[in-house]
Order: structure tokens, then sequence, then C-alpha cells
């Protein structure tokens, strides 16, 4: 018998898919930190992801926030910036910081076999940080230089001012940083933001990986006896000041040959009822390789390399943001293109082949997305962060699985408007 | 250690099974056998070119992501000198749906005009994006073009120049295809939940009847040792200078392949490296630098750049940098800074074979070198290397009649 390529073979639908959250195991440590473990995988590898309250809504001069995350590991009492970052490397251990709205992280990946080597000195850095002044010196004259160089970037131009037409300048999801934060930055900055939110901050441990058998002990030895988590750290409600002008076009360099489109506007954060099935309306709209955006925009009119929306989510606040970079003659027509696929959702119901495809997709990925250990651990950070509990995650399963059309329908008749958005070209 | 299995089908298909047991996926890999550095000189960006062609429809299916899409699956390509590399992941129960639409775009594509005229325009794009409308977004054309004057690695996957993907006709892209895509040029790599006998069965079912083609001997002109130091300046509206250098080093199969690399940890490798350190942080010449190579299979570069302090020269600059490669040349190193680099590699190696992905494209791509169990085998390599062997091949590669230096100014 010939073999058949044109039918498809049979397949289970990724909705009949049992998804499971893996659980994580607790404990706290003796000064009250509470560590979140998630152990398994093939190699020998960790990760420990240290996060500090100490994010940029804390700060009241622009930058202290990012600068005191970076500067964490350039110098303590007793080391040089160079003998800490040479004294992880040696173990194959690689310190990253990363400094978000709410939150501040110092994360550790290295071999299982050397953690007992590193973590004295992630205690050290985040117990004995001493901000040496050359330090800050070279980070401001590099930041400075960094900046210059994003400045000449359309698409970097277009995502600071989204933000800032969206939460207004003052509040930390619209705020961005300038030359002039970078010189205004002093040492005293910095210990000072330094000393209340890491040295006497508060903080939670995310643990991932194959652990070695001292690992709680090693953990409480080197972190557990700092003086953390005795204050409450409250996280202060910042006003959202949205712009009232929607339009904007901007040229930053006048010989570009593309523009940077961004069209954004407010949408509930996952706390809301409508997430979870707005998930699935933006998966359709722009949320995938297969959406109605790239299908019809990349793939049929070949305006763009590539375009995408997303669900932007914030610990206090959402967005919906569409983004691509379009050939600098194509840009007009591919709004107006965007503007036709909202408006097909608002009058036309998704069809149920459509629907089916997407939500499977949707499914099969997050059974994807949960491979490994360090995945399972990044989203129980996620939601642990969040406010959430697994109640979430089932949640959100159980919509995708049963969302209809006239839901989805209704759901672009109230977001998917024209006149809601925000709309920049940066060319 | 990586256990696999590993077998041919009689169209010259080699096929590799990794199982993996405790992940309800599986990774479906094709690599094929043709980069860049295959193409003609008049016709560049054709591999490329593919790999966004193989998603616009193969003869019996009409698009390629919506099935995989309905199946769970996602999938990507990736294209570079030397090869094309095709996956997808996809829910292990469903992976007969991978196997089906792997090999009908093998046996051929649909080769549709709508599918080559608009993607002929989403290369373009592609090419403004990151080639044209970003500062020193050239920097790589020029510094190819003058570093290689015979390989083809002296242009890049995307293309020499925007005209040849404009031009590609339909003849052009069929003959490439047939050239290029067939069974015995490719290598297939399944991994994850799944296990060799019914691989076994899935190949021979799908990709069994594909008919060979013509094997290709790949047959490049080689490389001539460069004589003299080359040098180019560059102008351009970019806020800040930038040196870039080049020296040409040994290929994937050269001895010297793994003290190379070491070489570019000990100097660039992370912020404990030597040209972070002495450049940025003692005497602060560059606000970033970087060494590194691409690990290319013929013989590549080993490539610092960096951007300057604004109000350092590039004089300066120069001089700070040839200082730091004549230290590597003219002291040994101690054992502890070796000891650094082979651990990061060693941590690096464990890292990336943490998903079945990673797996699947080390193992696709080792098996292109000849046999997959090298990758296995690496981390021992990096651990034969000594001191005296980086200091020597440090010594072979930085020669002054080795270098290609780009002078990219700020005009402003």
């Amino acid at each position: 018998m010939a073999l058949d390529r044109i039918v498809a073979p049979v397949i289970k639908d990724a909705i009949d898919f049992n998804i499971q959250l893996k659980p994580y195991q607790k404990f706290s440590l003796d000064n009250g930190v509470e560590v979140y473990a998630y152990e398994g995988g093939s190699q020998e590898v960790l990760l420990v992801d240290i996060v500090f309250y100490a994010g940029n809504s804390f700060e009241q001069k622009n930058w202290v926030a990012a600068a005191t995350n970076f500067l964490l590991k350039n110098g303590t009492k007793r080391k040089t910036s160079f003998e800490i970052t040479d004294a992880f490397e040696f173990y194959g251990a690689h310190l990253n910081r990363t400094c978000t709205n709410e939150t501040a992280t110092v994360t550790l990946h290295g071999l299982s076999k050397h953690f007992q080597e590193v973590i004295p000195i992630m205690g050290e850095i985040i117990s004995e940080a001493s901000f040496p002044e050359k330090e800050i010196a070279i980070l401001k004259q590099n930041q400075i230089q960094r900046l210059l160089l994003n400045l000449k970037k359309g698409d970097f131009i277009a995502n600071r001012l989204i933000d800032e037409y969206l939460f207004g300048f003052d509040h930390p999801y619209g705020k961005y940083s300038v030359e002039k934060d970078y010189t205004a930055i002093n040492r005293e900055d910095l210990v000072a933001f330094y000393e209340q939110y890491y040295l006497n901050g508060k903080c939670v441990i995310f643990i991932a990986g194959k652990f070695p058998s001292t690992m709680e002990s090693l953990l409480n030895k080197h972190i557990g006896q700092l003086p953390l988590n005795k204050k409450d750290i409250k996280e202060q409600a910042h006003p959202i000041i949205s712009a009232t002008e929607k339009k904007y076009s901007i040229v930053n360099d006048a010989a570009s040959v593309q523009g940077s489109i961004r069209l954004a506007r407010h949408f509930p954060n996952r706390h809301h009822p409508d997430f979870p099935a707005g998930q699935v309306l933006n998966n359709i709209f722009g949320g995938f390789f297969g959406s109605r955006l790239m299908s019809n925009i990349r793939e049929d009119k070949g305006y763009t390399y590539g375009i995408h929306s997303y669900l932007q989510n914030y610990k206090y606040a959402g967005t919906w943001m569409v983004s691509t970079d379009a050939g600098k003659d194509v840009c007009k027509a591919t709004m107006e293109e965007v503007y036709k696929e909202m408006k097909k959702l608002r009058e036309e119901m998704v069809g149920e082949e459509e629907l089916k495809l997407v939500k499977n997709y949707m499914l099969g990925a997050l059974l994807g997305d949960l491979d490994g250990p360090f995945q399972i651990i990044s989203r129980w950070k996620t939601y642990l962060l969040n406010d959430l509990t697994e109640d979430y995650f089932y949640n959100t399963i159980k919509v995708v699985r049963a969302v209809r059309p006239e839901e989805l329908q209704a759901l672009a008749q109230t977001y998917l408007k024209e006149e809601d958005f925000y709309e920049l070209v940066v060319y | 250690m990586i256990q696999f299995e590993k077998f041919q089908l009689d169209n010259g298909l080699k096929v590799l099974v990794h199982q993996d047991t405790s992940t309800p996926m599986a990774v479906v890999n094709v690599l094929y056998n043709v980069g860049a550095k295959d193409e003609d000189p008049a016709k560049t960006g054709f591999a490329h070119l593919f790999e966004h062609l193989m998603f616009g429809g193969s003869v019996n299916i009409p698009v390629y992501d919506e099935p995989l899409q309905r199946a769970g699956g996602e999938n990507n390509a990736y294209t570079t000198n030397d090869l094309t590399n095709y996956y997808c992941q996809i829910p292990a129960e469903n992976i007969e749906t991978a196997f089906w639409l792997e090999s009908d775009r093998m046996l051929s594509l649909a080769f549709s005009k709508k599918s080559l005229e608009v993607q002929r325009k989403v290369v373009c794009e592609e090419f403004k994006e990151h080639y044209i409308n970003k500062p020193y977004g050239d920097a790589w054309h020029k510094m190819r073009s003058l570093a290689y004057t015979q390989h083809p690695y002296r242009w890049m996957t995307i293309g020499a120049s925007l005209a040849h993907v404009e031009e590609a006709t339909m003849e052009d892209v069929k003959d490439f295809f047939f050239q290029f895509y067939r069974p015995n040029n490719a290598i297939l790599v399944v991994t994850g939940n799944v296990e060799t006998e019914q691989v076994k069965q899935l190949a021979q079912k799908w990709f069994g009847p594909i008919a060979a083609g013509k094997p290709y001997l790949r047959n490049l002109p080689k490389e001539p040792v460069q004589e003299k130091s080359r040098t180019m300046d560059v102008r351009a509206d970019v806020p800040l200078d930038m040196l870039m250098m080049t020296w040409h080093m040994g290929g994937r199969f050269d001895e010297g392949y793994h003290a190379t690399d070491l070489i570019t940890e000990v100097l660039g490798g992370g912020t404990s490296a030597r040209l972070y350190e002495q450049l940025i942080k003692v005497k602060q010449i560059f606000s970033s630098i970087d060494c590194y190579h691409f690990g290319t299979v013929d013989p590549g570069l080993l490539v610092i750049e960096g951007k300057l302090v604004k109000g350092i020269s590039m004089a300066v600059a120069e001089k700070a940098v040839l200082e730091e490669i004549e230290k590597i040349k003219n002291e040994i190193l101690d054992a502890k800074e070796v000891q650094k680099v082979i651990n990061k590699t060693e941590s690096v190696i464990c890292f990336e074979d943490m998903s079945i992905m990673n797996r699947a494209h080390s193992l696709a791509y080792y098996e292109l070198l000849g046999d997959a169990d090298l990758m296995n085998k690496e981390l021992s390599l990096y651990q034969r290397v000594t001191p005296t062997m980086i200091q020597q091949t440090a010594q072979e590669i930085f020669q002054e009649n080795n270098r290609n230096t780009l002078y990219y100014y700020s005009k402003s």
C-alpha cells in the first residue's frame, strides 16, 4: 500500500493531556527566609535565585535600584571586584544580577559539586558589599556610553516611550534613565539603598537542580544567619498617569530604513478573570508564529521580519502590546492591517478549527515549558512573587480548554478597540 | 554521558536516537549538511533563504506550521556558514506528526511562487533590521570580506548583498534544493521520550521512500595563509569608536582547536577575564570588550572587538589590546588560570546538555563532524590542554601578518 502523505497522522489533542505542575518543597532558614526548592534533572548542576524586594519601585532617585543590584558583586569589605568574580568563575559558576520593578535578584548557576565553595561568597556579597568609588565611576561611564549607543536604535526608543505613554514617567513601569540620572548617583545613595533593601532587607529564595546533601545546612550557614526579613517592606502604590495624546510619530534617525511600531493599551493582569481567555485571544491575534498578525503581515505581505502581540504582566498592572519593525514605506499599511485584524476579531467569531489549533498549541507549549527543574521553579517563582497559587495554573488550563468563540468575540469587543490603543512609530 | 543509538537508511539518511523517559516531550531534529559556505558566490544567502522557504509548504502539505501546532508542537531553524538545522519539539505521543512533516519537505517543497515572493521580502526586512538599521550592523560584512579572500566564509549567512536574495529565481531555488536537501546529505536526530524501535519504524516509513540525491562532494577553495596585516577604516553615524581585530585560527579538526577556545576564555570569558579586567576596569580604555570565535568547521577567525571609552584614541586602544596579546604569547599561564577556564567549560557543557533540544542539536552537530560520540569526549579534550599548549597556540595565531583590523570611527 502506498504511503498516504496527504492525510495527517492521528494525534492526541493536547487539550486532553493531563498537565501537572509538580509541587515544590519548602523550608525556612533560621532567620525566617523561605526557600522554595525543586530537585531533579539529569545534569549535576543547580540554580539559586535570591530575590530581594529591592526593585526600582522602591527607589527615590532614578537608577539607584539597578545600580545597587549591579554593583553588589563589585567589591566587599574583604575582596575586590576581580577576586569575587574570579572566585565564582574558578568553580565554573556564574553569578547574574537582575533588577525589575518590584524585585531585584542575585542568581547563581553552577556545578552542584562546587556549591559549597561558592555559597560563602554569595553570602558575603549580600552582607558585606562595599560599593567602591572606582567601581561606581566605571559603571557610570560605561552606562552612559551604552545609553548613547542604545539611543541610536529605534526599537529602544520605542520601548521606552510606549511605557511612558501608558504609565506616566513617574510610575515605576513608565520611567527610564537619562544621562543625568547616571551622573547624579553617588555612593551614599547606593549604600543607603543597600542597607535598607539588602542588608536589612526582605528576600525569598528559589533553588532547583541537583542538590548536594548539605544544601539546606549550607544555605542556613551562609544566608540563614543574616539579619534579613526582620522588617516588612511595604510596596507603595504609584498612581498611573497615562498620556492624553494617543498617536505619536518620531524621527530618531532620518536615514532609518525601518520604523519601530508599538501599539498598546492597558489590560488586566493575571488576577483578573478575563486574563486566561485573554491569553487565548492574544495567541490568535499575534501571540505565536501561526497568529493572524504574523500570517497576514509577514507571511502574506512580507512587510516585516516579525510581528508579535503580548500580554505584558506586571505585579500591579498589565498591558496588551503589538510590536514590530517594518519597512519605512509600509509602516502605515502595517498599522492599518493590525487594526483590520482587531476589527475582524470584534465582528467575526473565531472558527472552531482555528480555535482548536490554538488551544492545542498553547497546551503543548505549556507541557514543553514545564520540562526541567529550572523551568518548574521559574514558574513557581512567577506565581509566588505575584501572589498566585497553583489554582491559577489549573484554572488557566481549564479556561483554555473550555473557552468558546463567542466569549472570545465578546473579549475582543471589550479590549481590541482601535481608539483605546496608543500608537507609536519611531523611524 | 549522552547515550544514543545510530542506524542508516538505504537512501543514506543517518538516524540517531537518544532516549530520556523523564520528559513527556520529544525533539525531531533534521540537520542538512549545507551552509552559506556551499553557496555560489554570485548567489549568496540561499541556505538562509531556505530557512524561510522550508515553512512555505511542501509537496503534499500546504502549510508546515498548522498541523504541527495542532499537535501541540513548536519549531524553528537556524543557518550557519557550515550547516542548516531544522527542529521541532512536540509531545512525544504526537511524534509521528513531526515525521510526516519533516519527511514531506525533504521529499520536495511546494515551490510556490507566492511563498518565494513573500519570503524574499521578509528576508530583505530581516537584512535591514539586523545589518542596516542597527549601529555597527555592517561591521561583520566588512570584516569577513577583509579577512577572507578565497574561502566562502567571506560572506555572511544573510548573503553578501540584498540583491542576491532579491534576484533569486524559482529555478535557482529548485536547483539548490535538489542539490542539498537530500536524505544522503542529512542527519535525523530524535531525542526524548521515544523508543529506538519506534523511531526505526517511523524513519523507515516516512523517510525510507525518499530517493537519495547525487552525493555532494564539498570542494571549497582554501584560504591562503595571510602574509600581511590588513586594515580597513570605516566612518559611520555611530556614537562610539569601535576596534575589531581578527586572526585566522584552525578549524574544528585542528589540533590546537581546544587550546584556541580556551585562549578566548582566558582573554574574554566573563568579567574575570583578562581583557575585561585590564582594559575596562584597570586602564578604562574600553567600555565593552569581547574575545570569541565561531567554532567553524573550516579554519575560522579569533575575534577581539570593543567599544572605546570616549576620548581614548584608536591608537591607544589598539596598543593596549596588543599588550595583552604579547602577554599571553610571552608569559606562561599559571595552572590556576588554566584550571579556571577548564572548569568553566565543564560547566557550560553540563548546562548545555540539560534539555533534550540541546542534546539533539549536539548529537546532530558532532555526527556531522564525523561521530556523534565526540560529544562525550569533548570535556576530556579540554582537560588535556596544558599551559604550554595555550602559549604555543597563542604564538601561532597572534602573528602580526595574520591580523585583520577594522577601525570603526564615529562620525560625530
